[in-house]
């Protein structure tokens, strides 16, 4: 089992023939995945590696069933590309893009609430329930993902995109697969945070630990302590946080957007007191997490 | 200047019109141009960023443009 | 980024907001002829981007022109926290009955904009929030329908509070919510909003932040502050280095190469992306290392962009060699990486071999990538060596020099 999505799952590509989203599609396909339509508006007609391109997002649900789609397009157009999914009737939406205005983020979440759509980033590289499908550049080329990603008992929730794949690909090469790997965006504000996923894990029987990849900035992560205390779940915890440069240097702003340190509650010794203390094990480094994913699996 | 790719083109497929605006069309890294007489010229500056996508050779006759990868 | 007061206040007027008649002065001559004009007792504040004015010696008043003209000399004098003001904000000094607070963030986790309010102005909020959490209260509301002043209403009164106070204060934060919501604000905060003696009220000091990526659409807000592209407002100004760092970033618009942070180590860093750049930072200090530079190198940047920036770290002095490391990447290429690294290196008039002190990309292209490598005898590791471990051989390997 996985969450979210697996080899059945239908999808789209928004700004299909964009320079990055043209490798994306061919990455997805090549590692099996249903690409079935794109959009680029005033292509109508063409097609990104045999996957047809559309006008507008209803053109392609008239005709088919579309379970999630990937929003590949500049910041100015991606709330609007996001709210033309939702509006018709997507429920997954992957919004890859970086720098969106954080008005406009916030505008699509909550449309997305009142549609009952599920939206993962901005600012992340997708979803991967491995040897099943792929939705985003996460992996990057088939082949590479392959050698990154098996299928198995652990769920990955990372606020970085490419800290996923080494995350994932650390737990392969330890002999521990993932059921589904999340590129949850780096961003201020996203669509689903480490505990919004916590529900949908729970509830898959192939789940049986979680890692999340963790940065300052923000808080999350004690959003997902409180939720790991008060809903007494089944699922061990291993966290990675990096930064702890950053507790030196208030104010200064590196990596993601949502990484900056603005007071107590969101520098990484405080967040790692706090994930410890709701019983999260927190690794030192990188390749230290398969040795403690271990000991919690028991 | 280019320290990793040369990139080497038939000289009838370089006289060719057509082939040249083909060529101008499918590098993303922009190592072709049209040269004042109409020829094809090479922008050396742009070499090292190809991105070994093999369009230039799918666009011309078999044989007729060769990538070659300096460091091999 | 962040306002400064009398730009802030610009804005909040455009909301009707009530202000003093607040005015601007850049020189002691100008603040005396201003406090003549608005006559009685007068505030002058230093036009700095950082709190804690009061404490630091930015806030005075003056009962003439001629201690106004005092005043503002020895404000426009004083840094604070390293900034030299821009200006004084100069207003007629108000009797303050009471001091409530009212600001728009937002909420991250319900991810929605939400309104906190005090009757305990004044001060600073987190310690409202700490020592009286009963004086404080906050409520999320929709970013999709326009601000409600029912909404306002609610938070106002769940306080206790009734009668004038509550219809004059409910549309003041509406008025506060609506800009945040019109200009793409992050944060929009009056501390103290002031009833005075008359029972009127008066947004006494605000602070307001904008979306760095908000800017391309509130160019013409911008505009009408006077608030350059070169401003980057960040929390130190940015150094020469930095600058250069940002140039060769935006020579092209592919991938990234720069958000470069200055140090004063020996070993240049060459590192990706948003969360490897963190990890790999963190593992330097770890192990001990002097880093010259944090970078960031992510979205499959051109082989000039690489270069550029190589030549950059390796221009700056005191820089003996450089690490190039990430972790296992998916869409910047490892041979393009590697060929933008060697080619400024080469270009800098060094030896790939010697001037490399470690190389770990693996993913995408690897193989292409590690065949140019070792065209160049460069020290490169595939995923087997781990981030850390990578680190770790690049310090050691600046200790035996």
């Amino acid at each position: 089992m996985s969450i979210l999505i697996d080899e059945n799952t239908t999808f789209i590509i928004q700004g299909i023939t964009g320079r990055e989203a043209v490798n994306v599609t061919r990455e997805c396909l090549n590692y099996g995945a249903k690409v079935v339509g794109g959009v680029t508006p005033g292509r109508k007609g063409r097609d990104v590696y045999g996957v047809p391109v559309f006008d507008t997002v209803r053109q392609i649900t008239e005709r088919m069933r579309v379970d999630a789609s990937v929003v590949t397009v500049p910041p100015a157009f991606a709330a609007d590309a996001a709210m033309e999914a939702i509006e018709a009737g997507i429920k997954l939406i992957v919004i890859v893009t970086e720098r969106m205005p954080r008005n406009e983020t916030v505008q699509l979440i909550e449309l997305a609430d009142q549609y009952g759509a599920r939206v993962i980033g901005p600012n992340c590289l997708g979803i991967i329930s491995p040897h099943k499908s792929k939705v985003g550049g996460v992996g990057g080329p088939a082949e590479d993902t392959r050698k990154a990603y098996m299928p198995g008992p652990v769920g990955v929730l990372s606020r970085s995109g490419g800290m996923t794949t080494e995350i994932a690909n650390t737990l392969t090469a330890a002999g521990l697969g993932q059921s589904t790997a999340i590129s949850i965006g780096g961003d201020p504000i996203i669509g689903n945070t480490y505990a919004d996923f916590m529900p949908l894990f729970e509830a898959d029987p192939e789940t049986r630990a979680i890692v999340i990849y963790s940065e300052p900035g923000g808080t999350m992560e004690a959003q997902l302590a409180t939720y790991l205390r008060e809903q007494k779940s089944r699922l061990p915890v291993v966290a990675f946080m990096a930064g702890r440069f950053m507790d030196q240097m208030p104010g200064m702003r590196f990596g993601h957007a949502g990484t900056i340190v603005e007071g107590k509650a969101d520098t990484s010794a405080e967040k790692i007191r706090r994930m410890r203390e709701a019983g999260i094990s927190v690794a030192e480094e990188v390749s230290e997490i398969p040795r403690l994913v271990r000991e919690r699996l028991g | 200047m280019a320290m990793f790719i040369r990139v080497e083109v038939d000289p009838q497929v370089a006289g060719q019109a057509d082939l040249v605006k083909k060529l101008v069309e499918v590098c993303p890294v922009d190592i072709f141009a049209t040269g004042q007489d109409g020829a094809l010229a090479i922008v050396e500056q742009n070499l090292d960023e190809c991105t070994l996508c093999d369009l230039c050779i799918q666009a011309c006759p078999p044989g007729t443009v060769k990538v070659v990868k300096l460091y091999e | 980024m962040r306002f400064y007061e009398y730009e802030a206040k610009t804005l909040l007027r455009r909301y009707e907001v009530p202000l003093a008649s607040f005015r601007v002065a850049s020189t002691p001559e100008e603040a005396a002829a201003t406090a003549g004009e608005l006559g009685g007792t007068v505030v002058l504040k230093s036009q700095v981007l950082s709190g804690g004015r009061m404490k630091a010696g930015g806030v005075k008043f003056a009962s003439s022109p001629q201690e106004a003209r005092q005043a503002a000399a020895e404000i426009l004098r004083l840094p604070i926290s390293g900034q030299v003001p821009r200006s004084v904000l100069i207003e007629p000094k108000a009797p303050v009955a009471k001091e409530y607070y009212a600001g728009v963030i937002y909420n991250t986790l319900a991810k929605r904009p939400a309104i906190i309010f005090s009757d305990m102005g004044g001060i600073d909020i987190e310690e409202v929030a700490e020592q009286h959490p009963e004086h404080l209260t906050q409520a999320t509301f929709s970013s999709l329908r326009p601000v409600s002043d029912y909404k306002m209403k609610e938070v106002v009164a769940s306080l206790g509070i009734t009668g004038n106070e509550l219809t004059a204060l409910t549309p003041i934060l509406s008025r506060l919510a609506r800009a945040f919501l019109a200009h793409g604000l992050t944060l929009a905060e009056i501390n103290p909003l002031a009833r005075l003696e008359n029972g009127s009220f008066v947004c006494l000091d605000c602070h307001v932040d904008m979306d760095e990526d908000a800017r391309d659409r509130q160019g013409a807000l911008l505009q009408e502050l006077g608030i350059g592209r070169e401003e980057t407002r960040q929390a130190r100004p940015p150094t020469p280095f930095e600058i250069r760092g940002a140039q060769i970033d935006a020579q092209d618009t592919r991938g990234v190469a720069g958000r470069i942070v200055e140090f004063d180590g020996d070993l240049g860093l060459i590192i990706g992306a948003g969360g490897g750049s963190l990890t790999l930072f963190d593992a330097v200090r770890k192990y001990g290392g002097r880093a010259a530079n944090y970078c960031e190198i992510g979205g499959n940047p051109s082989v000039s962009k690489a270069c550029e920036l190589t030549k950059l770290i390796l221009s700056k002095p005191g820089v003996d060699k450089i690490a190039v490391m990430m972790n296992v990447v998916s869409n910047t290429r490892v041979d393009i990486v590697a060929r933008g690294v060697i080619k400024g290196v080469v270009e800098s008039g060094y030896d790939p071999a010697e001037k490399i002190a470690i190389f770990r990309i693996p993913g995408s292209w690897e193989g292409e990538g590690f065949k140019i490598l070792r065209k160049y005898g460069v020290e490169y590791y595939d995923r087997s060596v781990s981030m850390d471990e990578a680190a770790r051989r690049a310090v050691a390997k600046m200790q035996t020099v």
